[in-house]
């Protein structure tokens, strides 16, 4: 399929026939070959070694953070291997497409993949990466036993995963959208789009959207009611900090998204023309609503890395975080200021110059908090004692990759400046500097310090250090041609080119992702070698890093039930604090636990919402009829579930501690 | 880290010298005040960068674990000085830059007509600028010069020195009108008119291009932009002029049905009112001007008389498949009251000034691309016998091409 087909729906299969299936495109082919080999053998794995039942139970209805958390953290490493071969495609395009080739992609299938690129490593790589720390972490951070609604906590992760999966099945049913990852209008509406790939887009992205709101929601519950005694607001770690400021965002922006979606699917839905041509609709609309969620979206992203970074800092500086109050207050201002920048993505649409020179001006007041932060992390190195562990080395690169992309950003934030920038290679290499360096170290940085907590032995440092160091490298091979690219006035989503003298750079930049794939390649190696040695990095301590915050207070992994006796707080650093003052673990006077039960209601709406979408793509109504009948039913039904909590018996909790008392026993005559 | 990080860099460097750097060396005067405007604030934002770059560089040199000499003070976490200092140091470089971009902003506003064409030249009084109005289509640009009264497709020639008013819009989704060397980019919009303010300083051969992404045929969307002297940009115009195309409104409609990598084109005679017929989606006989209907808005809607006029003339959207998705025909409500009012608004509305007949347009056909013709008239009302539903891709129109 090289082109969009036109189809007249009908009844049962509304838009779908075989012609929706890409049997034409030997790489699509070709992928899905090797999707379903691998698919059936991990299925078939899965059912030889009869791990359904165990995985169902123990898994995929948990209601448990930890290991939600966890499962978030496979889901956004699975997706961000399909954005990078997204990008690695595109990079071989551009290198390839000089001197009249007209490269290996066509447009209808480049097209594609830019904005899946996009799409999937923004939703569906960083998003799950990041809520997937902050479900780990935060609840044990503040001393919690899970999160405020454990039940809604696993029916987000579905809901996200409903959304992956849509994405993943455009791959090989339909198409994916051609319009670049924020669907702007016209080129999205019915019109121009008229085929499945923008309501793939659409449906996918509604559906994960309730997901991230929801989970969103729960955090903040959790964070603002369930904290340790003690622990008030000024002395949450930084972390939960961040995290309470980035749901805070995402409770007030994604309903902005939805809700700009929605008039975008009642326009390709329904005939309305918000942003058509037609009847006076305006485009302009859904380029200011997308962005008004867009621009708060980034820092949702980027405020819980900075929290991972301070975490760190200050643990491998051995140190107390300087600053502190600064610190929280920086953040703060970040997320209110997110709100009040995003004009900032179309000065070139033609507004005032004074509407221009403030969204410029409140852009550029964001780095204040943002360098002092940055001095923050730098002070806190200061008369401290380095630990160069994996984490840290992470935090001095994005210190120094970071203020780059933060200076280039500045630049962008001249409105005149922009002029000549806008969707140019610069931009792409910015926004790339700051998620790479930020989001993304940020990320491996956490992975990297929090691995020995969710499962008792740390990470190989060699492999470790292997895909630092390509990563690091590769990332500037990659993005620092596209800085000069920028500046010979080269746009974004070209797909061919003819002027030779750009060509070295764009082979410069497809070096630098090979770099970067194989700093992808030590990342898994070094977690498939650290499973196979996790003996020889065994942690019994709990606290291998000698750390600072209430997660280390506890074993690795957690005990289901996170903390036997709920602690209390004295101190930012609690758990510094603990062992500074002698702390001695109670051993005796152990409860029954009051835990919530798993249920499956989550994975089954998860499933259903999947259903719905698909049927709302294809237009075939009568099965989106019963979808969304049966969605209402389970969730009705659901209702009806009062069997929702057990205790753990404090026999087991005594014997889960006892356990723990051996293990720190043999530690110490070791 | 740093050491491999510069190695990383080396390569680039050595290369630098081959390149055209259009966006740091243009030759328009915009462009070079843009750039100016970007290294000063390189240079102020450099004043606290190299400086945090170099004592990370340095602090986890000097405080690494097996540096014992160094000291170590794990309480010290807080000094107001120090707070105060790193508060303050970017507050300082944002005010002055902030200074800077207010100025900036407003003295290089695209929409701000040009006071100089260079650093020591301003314009006089008596210079009219000149005016290229600016249509991006699918995939191609299409410049008209009402002064001169040609058009060109994909090439754009203009006189060195003389200050040029462009007024873009674009026929059917977003692009952004670009040319690197003359001044920055601004958006062309279906429906609207965005404007830029520039003037070419040197005589140059360069290409602009659509900086915002518009589908398939995109990448190949550029032009040659020809910065001449004025006895060459003349006779440019004469060689224009002996083009043996004119660009009619009915040359225009078989102009905008999409393509890609088109040559350069000249027409030697423009209808003086298809810019604005372009501007306001009416280059179609029997479509309604986006200004008229916005004069009728402003003025509290049409009323009663909507409800008898067809919708057709308002669609705008091209190469459409039509029909919402469930229905398929898109079907309208004609009027909302008993039959006798509709029959009393028709007459009126029948007996109604030239001006609001001539605004309805009902009695011309509608020979949209991608549209099936609908017969229709005052008498036959096209909401209740709609024939719409396309069945075969000859109905539906042209789709957008694709090059593969």
């Amino acid at each position: 399929m090289t082109e969009s087909p036109i189809v007249v729906p009908n009844f049962f299969f509304g838009r779908f026939n075989l012609e929706a299936i890409p049997y034409h495109e030997p790489i699509l082919v070709m992928t899905f070959i090797g999707v379903a080999i691998g698919g059936a053998a991990v299925l078939g794995a899965l059912t030889y070694f009869r791990l359904w039942g165990y995985l169902w139970r123990e898994w995929f209805t948990s209601v448990d953070h930890k290991k939600i958390g966890i499962m978030y953290m496979v889901l956004g490493l699975i997706m961000f291997l399909r954005g990078f071969a997204d990008a690695i495609m595109m990079r071989l395009q551009q290198a390839l497409a000089f001197g009249g080739s007209e490269g290996y992609l066509p447009a209808h299938h480049y097209d594609q993949v830019f904005s899946a690129h996009g799409v999937i490593m923004i939703f569906f790589a960083a998003m799950p990466f990041v809520t997937g720390l902050m479900n780990y972490v935060v609840p044990l951070q503040i001393g919690a036993r899970d999160v405020s609604f454990p039940f809604l906590n696993n029916f987000s992760f579905w809901m996200t995963v409903s959304g992956a999966a849509l994405v993943m099945t455009s791959l090989f049913v339909g198409e994916f959208a051609q319009t670049g990852w924020l669907a702007y209008p016209p080129l999205s509406g019915i019109a121009y789009s008229p085929y499945v790939g923008v309501d793939y887009y659409i449906w996918a992205l509604q559906i994960a959207g309730v997901g991230t709101t929801l989970s969103g929601i729960n955090l903040i519950c959790t964070i603002v009611k369930m904290r340790a005694p003690g622990m008030d607001m000024m002395k949450m770690p930084v972390f939960t900090w961040t995290s309470l400021c980035t749901n805070v965002l995402i409770v007030a922006s994604f309903p902005i998204l939805t809700a700009t979606l929605a008039l975008l699917t009642a326009d390709r839905y329904i005939g309305t023309n918000f942003f058509t041509n037609d009847l006076g609709g305006n485009p302009m609309m859904y380029v200011n609503l997308i962005w008004i969620w867009g621009h708060p979206e980034v820092y949702i992203l980027i405020l819980p890395a900075f929290g991972i970074f301070s975490e760190v800092t200050s643990t491998f500086s051995g140190k107390k975080l300087f600053g502190y109050t600064s610190m929280v207050y920086a953040t703060v201002v970040i997320t209110i200021l997110s709100y009040l920048v995003w004009l900032h993505h179309f000065f070139t649409m033609g507004s005032g110059a004074s509407v221009n020179s403030f969204f410029g001006i409140t852009t550029m007041i964001i780095s204040i908090p943002t360098g002092a932060k940055m001095f923050n992390w730098l002070f806190t190195m200061y008369r401290g004692r380095i630990r160069f562990e994996l984490p840290m080395m992470y935090t001095v690169a994005f210190m120094l990759i970071f203020v780059i992309g933060g200076m280039t950003g500045v630049m962008l934030a001249v409105p005149p400046a922009d002029f000549v920038l806008h969707n140019s290679l610069f931009l792409i290499a910015h926004f790339h500097n700051v998620i790479i360096g930020g989001v993304v170290f940020g990320v491996f940085a956490g992975i990297a310090f929090w691995w020995p907590k969710a499962f008792g032995f740390k990470l190989d440092p060699f492999w470790g250090k292997m895909s630092f160091w390509f990563w690091v490298v590769g990332f500037f091979f990659a993005f620092m041609p596209l800085y000069v690219l920028g500046l010979m006035g080269v746009t974004r989503r070209l797909r061919v080119f003819d002027d030779p003298s750009l060509h070295i750079w764009f082979i410069i930049a497809a070096f630098g992702a090979v770099l970067i794939a194989c700093g992808i390649g030590s990342f898994i190696i070094q977690i498939a070698v650290s499973i196979l040695r996790r003996d020889k990095l065994r942690d019994t301590t709990g606290d291998p890093w000698n750390a600072r915050t209430l997660e280390w207070a506890t074993s690795s992994p957690p005990p289901d039930y996170n903390f036997a006796f709920t602690p209390v707080v004295h101190d930012a650093d609690a758990w510094w604090d603990m062992k500074q003052r002698g702390y001695v673990r109670p051993l005796s006077g152990f409860k029954p636990i009051h835990m919530p039960k798993n249920s499956g209601t989550g994975p089954i709406l998860a499933g259903i919402s999947f259903v719905l979408g698909f049927a709302l793509i294809w237009y075939i109504w009568w099965l989106a009829a019963v979808s969304f009948v049966a969605l209402l039913a389970v969730a009705i039904h659901h209702t009806f579930n009062y069997n929702r909590d057990f205790d753990i018996p404090a026999e087991d909790v005594v014997r889960t501690e006892e356990e723990r008392t051996r293990l720190l026993a043999a530690q110490v005559n070791a | 880290m740093r050491r491999l990080r510069l190695l990383a860099l080396l390569p680039l460097l050595a290369a630098l010298g081959g390149c055209k750097f259009e966006v740091l060396a243009p030759t328009g005067d915009i462009a070079a005040q843009q750039r100016d405007l970007l290294v000063v604030s390189v240079l102020l934002m450099l004043i606290i960068i190299i400086p945090v770059m170099a004592l990370t560089a340095f602090f986890a040199w000097k405080y690494r674990q097996a540096n014992t000499e160094a000291r170590y003070e794990p309480e010290w976490h807080h000094s107001t000085q120090l707070e105060l200092v790193i508060w303050a140091a970017p507050l300082l470089i944002i005010i002055c830059l902030g200074a800077m971009t207010w100025m900036g902003t407003h003295l290089l506003d695209p929409y701000r007509p040009l006071d100089r064409i260079g650093s020591r030249t301003v314009v006089a009084a008596e210079d009219k600028p000149l005016v290229v109005n600016v249509v991006a289509l699918d995939w191609k640009w299409l410049f008209i010069y009402p002064e001169q009264g040609v058009a060109t497709v994909n090439e754009l020639a203009v006189p060195v020195d003389r200050p040029i008013h462009f007024q873009i819009t674009s026929s059917t989704v977003m692009n952004a009108f670009y040319v690197p060397t003359l001044a920055g980019m601004i958006y062309a919009m279906p429906a609207m008119k965005t404007q830029l303010h520039a003037v070419a300083n040197q005589r140059v051969e360069s290409r602009g291009f659509s900086a915002n992404y518009s589908g398939a045929g995109f990448s190949k969307m550029f032009f040659a932009f020809r910065a001449m002297s004025d006895s060459e940009f003349d006779s440019w115009v004469r060689e224009a002029k002996g083009s043996t195309e004119a660009l009619t409104r009915q040359a225009y409609l078989e102009l905008e049905k999409p393509s890609e990598a088109v040559p350069a084109t000249f027409f030697n005679e423009v209808d003086p009112t298809l810019f604005d017929a372009i501007l306001n989606l009416c280059v179609e006989p029997g479509k309604m001007c986006m200004k008229d209907m916005m004069a009728i808005d402003a003025k509290g809607g049409a009323g009663l008389e909507s409800a008898t006029a067809s919708l057709l003339p308002l669609l705008h959207d091209k190469h459409a498949r039509r029909g919402t998705v469930i229905g398929g025909a898109p079907s309208y409500v004609v009027g909302i009251c008993t039959p006798e009012e509709l029959a009393t608004a028709l007459t009126l509305s029948a007996a109604d000034t030239p001006a609001a007949a001539s605004r309805r347009a009902d009695s011309a056909p509608v020979s949209g691309a991608g549209l099936p013709i609908p017969g229709f008239s005052p008498a036959l009302l096209p909401a209740f016998t709609s024939p719409l539903l396309p069945t075969s891709e000859a109905d539906i129109g042209p789709r957008r091409p694709s090059n593969s």
